[in-house]
């Protein structure tokens, strides 16, 4: 297969678009968490192309990603959970990413509303995984599968469906095959605050008590993101808690790499984080889109190279013990900081 | 903030006092879903008795879901009784006048999980309630309504018979209405939820009939339509940085700073929206809330307030002051 590659990069290991639609997540030389949400979509531009036009993603690994949700799904099934009162929150969302991918891909992706009414026909088509579906709101028997099940393997975001009551958001329903070390059945029925228990710094400096009083005010049809970050070791989506068995032990390993394989295993792992008020139900819905970029990628920009090796450097040390980047940070750095000399090919 | 710009597109006013506006995108482009409960807020221009602009919010009570037009239904109220011509304004409007308006905005929704729904309506308190039915309807959830109104003068009437057949009684007085609730609040299984929508002096009667038959709070629901019955409360002193000036009783915070030229964003001037809060100084004696926006940590915090209702508390001297911080 031949790929052509954006103006000024070198080959990289990943897919072009991969590297020009990459959400770079450090706008400051030091992070800490805050209160980081902005109006969304709108275009960011970087030094490679641009990402956040779109509130829904569709990229080169679209299939590829979907493949493997499914085969997670059908290794275990606690990934995808809801309590019974979500069942108008999971088509409302439905409906609204379905209307989200069809802004992202109308040459290929349509909702049309059939007949309006109490109970509206619709027919959706994805032409991306060959859908062409006619179905009735609220009638599971005319679809192939739970709507939040079968939206799910139509959009490479993890989705996450919270309910407000009596003043406080909760995480009761959701498809969550990428966690970035957490897990989505242990944490499913907790409140918005219960969820974010372990963050440390997050509670003492109120962080997320505003960001609850935020999105308790959210608006239907207004949409909001954040990004998040932490290192992956290999291009690995489903970090779960789950499976810690199978990608802990990396950390340790990683360290005994060589140089060229540290920078193609280590990835920077940035999660773009849309919050969306559904109108239906008056259900919060929070998607996370995981992006991974080797090292050896990442140092294509020169700008992207300094800024990534100064966070890693001077992150408080229980941010990185949270973020489980302790072990292999510094080297991580290093490994930046060395390829200076190197050149890069885009300036930042 | 982002405006709608909406036309009159059609008017009933077959029920005597109650204008049911549907309004149409100018544009006819696709309006918002929203959700069951929500309300628009319409910019009133000044003028015709009106000293300024004003921001109306009705309830929506057409359909939430892909809806074609905006339904409203407004209840013309007396200027003698203090009203700031916001309805007549509605009662004066004409197929094709131009109305803008914000996007909906929720503040009253169904709660997902509840067992059943047990609605109580007064008068053109009807409105939210209405969304709520069609929602119940859709999602074939379990929903009853008790609703007052004046007979022959009944808003939506045939509409709520028709989204809950045989689950709709009718009162024409207080009395006869609060003895079923009486009843009917003893025989709702557990988890029911209660909505309320009506003047204050109802809902009031409405909420102490649901406490005293031990529902907690956490299960009722009320919808207020502002804060039309304020107090015009004692004069206060205010100081801005060097600034210092007097409200006067029946003027608000808001009005007095926006004649000390200060530009303070706001909405509803009803205490509901929740635009105008404004930061407080340690040297504030109190602060007399009155809003429907803040939460009691919030309140009880006493770092804001929100200039269109809020006034100050006096302190054991006497004096009664605000410091705002912009």
């Amino acid at each position: 297969m031949s790929i052509t590659h954006p103006a000024g990069l070198s080959p990289t290991v990943s897919a072009p678009d991969l590297v020009t639609g990459f959400p770079f997540p450090f706008p400051q030389e030091t992070y800490r968490y805050s209160t980081n949400v902005e109006p969304a979509p709108g275009a960011v531009p970087t030094p490679t192309g641009q990402w956040g036009e779109a509130v829904v993603d569709v990229d080169s690994e679209y299939v590829h990603e979907l493949v493997e949700r499914a085969a997670i799904l059908g290794r275990d099934r606690s990934r995808h959970a809801w309590l019974p009162h979500m069942d108008v929150a999971c088509w409302d969302a439905m409906l609204c990413l379905m209307r989200e991918l069809s802004l992202t891909r109308p040459e290929a992706m349509a909702l049309t509303v059939l007949e309006p009414g109490v109970r509206p026909r619709y027919h959706w088509r994805n032409d991306l995984l060959g859908i062409d579906h006619t179905f009735l709101l609220g009638d599971p028997s005319t679809l192939p599968d739970e709507p939040l099940a079968w939206i799910a393997a139509q959009v490479q975001e993890d989705i996450v469906l919270l309910d407000q009551r009596d003043g406080v958001l909760y995480g009761d329903a959701g498809v969550v095959t990428f966690a970035a070390d957490w897990s989505f059945g242990f944490d499913v029925g907790m409140s918005f605050l219960e969820i974010h228990g372990p963050v440390p710094r997050l509670h003492g400096e109120g962080i997320i008590t505003r960001a609850h009083e935020f999105l308790k005010r959210l608006q239907p049809g207004e949409t909001y993101r954040r990004t998040n970050w932490t290192l992956t070791i290999g291009r690995r989506l489903d970090v779960s808690t789950e499976l810690y068995p199978e990608w802990g032990p990396d950390r340790d390993a990683v360290l005994l790499l060589d140089d060229e394989a540290f920078g193609r295993d280590v990835h920077l792992r940035v999660e773009v984080q849309h919050l969306i008020r559904l109108p239906e139900s008056g259900a919060v819905m929070f998607l996370i889109r995981t992006y991974l970029l080797p090292l050896v990628d990442l140092v294509q920009v020169e700008h992207w190279r300094v800024r990534t090796a100064d966070v890693l450097e001077e992150l408080p040390q229980d941010l990185a013990d949270y973020k489980g980047v302790a072990k292999y940070r510094h080297r991580t750095a290093a490994w930046l900081r060395a390829r200076g000399d190197a050149g890069s090919a885009v300036a930042g | 903030m982002r405006r709608l710009s909406l036309v009159v597109a059609g008017i009933d006013d077959t029920v005597p006092a109650v204008r049911r506006l549907v309004l149409a995108p100018a544009d006819g482009g696709e309006l918002p879903s929203y959700t069951p409960g929500s309300h628009l807020v319409l910019d009133v221009p000044s003028g015709a008795g009106r000293e300024r602009a004003l921001a109306n919010a009705y309830s929506l009570v057409g359909e939430s879901l892909h809806p074609s037009t905006y339904e409203v239904a407004v209840l013309l109220r007396d200027a003698a009784e203090g009203a700031a011509g916001g309805s007549a304004w509605v009662h004066g409007l004409r197929i094709g006048d131009p109305v803008t308006t914000m996007p909906p905005r929720s503040s009253f929704a169904p709660v997902q999980p509840a067992t059943r729904h047990l609605l109580v309506a007064a008068g053109i308190g009807i409105t939210p309630l209405v969304s709520h039915l069609r929602f119940h309807a859709r999602w074939g959830r379990e929903a009853e309504l008790l609703y007052l109104h004046r007979e022959g003068r009944g808003a939506l009437v045939a509409e709520v018979d028709e989204l809950a057949p045989g689950a709709t009684e009718h009162f024409h007085n207080r009395v006869s209405v609060l003895a079923r609730l009486r009843d009917r609040l003893l025989e709702q299984p557990i988890g029911a939820h209660l909505y309320t929508c009506g003047p204050t002096g109802f809902m009031d009667l409405v909420v102490a009939e649901a406490r005293a038959a031990g529902w907690p709070a956490s299960r009722i629901h009320l919808e207020h339509f502002g804060l039309d019955d304020l107090d015009p409360g004692e004069p206060f002193d205010v100081t801005v940085g060097e600034q210092r000036f007097e409200v006067a009783s029946g003027v608000s915070l808001l009005e007095a700073m926006e004649k000390q030229g200060y530009a303070v964003p706001n909405l509803c001037r009803q205490g509901v929206c929740g635009e105008c809060r404004l930061d407080l100084g340690p040297t504030t004696t109190g602060v007399w809330h009155r809003d429907l926006y803040l939460t009691d940590d919030d309140k009880a915090a006493g770092g804001c307030a929100m200039a269109c209702v809020s006034r100050a508390l006096p302190a054991a001297g006497g004096r009664a002051h605000l410091e705002v911080l912009l």
